[in-house]
């Protein structure tokens, strides 16, 4: 009992670390993929190719003077970017990173908390989520603040319904709510993952899903809430300090809550592509030395000056990773965790692609297309994949 | 009744919904109101859980306190309803709101009180219901109460076509 607290309390400090870690650097990943899709160098000033810059981020945020206008209804106004943080934090506690492993004799899973509601506990979650911005938006007092919270209220509440029937369908192919069962039934290879599993393959759920989810996470090309050229910075316009950075951070734990969401449910989670026996267990070593001779290649034949310094570091850097994947004591929990951080930081990865290509919705376009195109599809989807699943069981 | 954490729970969740309840009277402004109701909502669910309904706490936070609730918050700040005088209430609320407050309250302690007494006290007590999973759920609807449940979604089919013809004639 005792050594189970300590392993949840260590895991629980684990987790996070590196989520907020993650949050910060996601935010330099994001500038620097748009940047290049916009042929410019993105941060480059602050350490090395802008690497610290996430840090000096966080010290102006933390110094800024937090003002808070005489006209706001303060208690909910303080309250609410609090709320928009806790919520968007709560639903990592159940997604689980890797199978159960054994750490110095104790086992455990990589999972802060294997909950047999675990689906349902993030949908509770990010339907909380919306109280943050929505009063976010009424307490500032102010018309633009107003309008955002109004207009991501109403989208969040259309998309939650596509969203929710997006993911009732692989559910019913797993026969089970909790995250930890739904990824041990996708195992084997590619061919048993949601996506392409028979008897219906569930292509369809995952696009409505990822549709869906980029409405739910404000992104472009659903991010009317806070449409700069319209609405000043909509909900958020008020915020300042620590207070903005809160719906900042929520903003990107959100994201990678819906990454790790639609990996545990349509991508296999954890699960290689193929199994190790065919030699999956190296794929993640040589991608980390192909890193790392491009990067000793590139340093060794330098465009900028700086570069024959930092990139040999970063080549070396990533030729030790190559090394660590291949010992064998750290694969049984490093691999699973490669696997699931490779899936959904490809998701993030499509979140910024289509931030640097799409334009933005029209309002009463975003309205229409949840609940005119695809709700009914969503529908007409969890049905064909009901009669399937009845008719071969 | 011995005190475990469970009891401790309980008795602060109970407590904080019986509060949030009498906000939802006590506040004058709308979103005031409707965020305390959020409050009840919430601890419902949470002592839902502590009796082992883990189902029902997820369906009372997503369908009440997520999609219920965000809805009236919703219409509240669309038409941006102000703050609710406190007067002009009638005389017969004046004279008879107390006693009539006191014999309710009244009345629900004497049930609890006999209800508790003429039950064995194993009955209720946390931990002992574990029929609470999503699959027992969705067992008992669709084989025991399959009547009441399709009767049920019928109502709602009715009530959401009813809107669509008042909302409809209103356009036009």
């Amino acid at each position: 009992m005792d050594a189970f607290i300590v392993i949840t309390l260590i895991k629980a400090f684990v987790v996070f670390a590196v989520l907020m870690t993650t949050l910060a650097y996601l935010q330099w990943v994001e500038r620097k993929v748009i940047a290049h899709i916009q042929v410019r160098p993105g941060p480059y000033r602050v350490g090395p190719h802008g690497l610290l810059q996430p840090l000096a981020d966080v010290i102006k945020l933390i110094t800024k003077e937090d003002l808070i206008p005489p006209y706001v209804n303060k208690p909910l106004y303080l309250a609410a970017p609090f709320l928009a943080i806790t919520m968007a934090l709560l639903s990592i506690s159940v997604i689980p990173f890797g199978p159960v492993i054994e750490v110095f004799g104790y086992k455990t899973a990589m999972q802060l908390a294997d909950l047999n509601i675990g689906v349902l506990f993030v949908l509770a979650a990010s339907s909380m989520g919306v109280y943050g911005i929505a009063l976010a938006g009424w307490s500032s007092n102010n018309k633009y603040s107003l309008i955002g919270g109004l207009r991501s209220s109403a989208q969040m509440i259309s998309y939650e319904l596509p969203m929710s029937l997006a993911i009732a369908a692989p559910l019913l192919i797993s026969n089970t709510l909790s995250l930890h069962d739904l990824v041990m039934k996708q195992q084997g290879s590619i061919l048993n993952w949601n996506i392409l599993h028979g008897p219906f393959p569930q292509i369809v759920s995952f696009i409505i899903f990822i549709i869906a989810a980029f409405a739910e996470t404000n992104r472009v090309p659903f991010d009317l809430p806070e449409a700069e050229n319209e609405l000043v910075a909509g909900f958020h316009t008020e915020y300042s300090s620590m207070k903005f950075a809160s719906f900042f951070m929520a903003e990107y734990a959100n994201m990678i809550t819906v990454s790790s969401m639609a990996t545990l449910l349509f991508l296999g989670g954890w699960v290689a592509p193929w199994p190790a026996a065919y030699g999956s267990s190296l794929v993640p070593a040589l991608i980390f030395a192909a890193a790392g001779v491009v990067a000793l290649y590139h340093g060794a034949h330098a465009a900028r000056q700086r570069d024959t310094r930092t990139l040999p570091v970063f080549g070396i850097i990533f030729l030790g990773i190559a090394g660590i994947f291949l010992l064998p004591m750290v694969q049984a929990w490093l691999l699973p965790l490669f696997w699931f951080c490779a899936k959904t930081g490809f998701i993030l990865f499509a979140f910024m692609w289509v931030r640097g290509t799409l334009p933005r919705f029209r309002y009463d376009q975003l309205m229409g297309f949840a609940w005119k195109f695809l709700f009914p599809v969503a529908m007409l989807n969890l049905l064909v994949t009901g009669f399937l699943v009845a008719w071969v069981s | 009744m011995p005190i475990t954490p469970d009891v401790i729970l309980f008795v602060v969740f109970a407590l904080i919904a019986v509060a949030s309840a009498i906000n939802v009277v006590v506040q004058t402004h709308p979103i005031s109101s409707a965020l305390s109701l959020v409050g009840v909502m919430g601890s419902l669910a949470i002592l839902y859980l502590l009796l082992g309904a883990e189902f029902i706490a997820a369906a009372q936070v997503i369908v009440y306190a997520g999609a219920v609730m965000v809805l009236f918050i919703f219409v509240i700040m669309l038409l941006n309803a102000g703050t609710e005088s406190k007067k002009g209430r009638s005389f017969m609320v004046q004279l008879l709101g107390v006693p009539l407050l006191v014999a309710l309250l009244g009345l629900v302690a004497f049930f609890v009180q006999r209800i508790y007494y003429d039950t064995p006290r194993e009955t209720v007590h946390f931990g002992g219901f574990t029929g609470g999973s999503a699959q027992d759920i969705g067992h008992a609807l669709f084989t025991t109460y399959l009547l009441p449940f399709e009767v049920t979604s019928v109502l709602i089919l009715i009530a959401i076509i009813g809107a669509v013809v008042l909302a409809r004639k209103e356009m036009e």
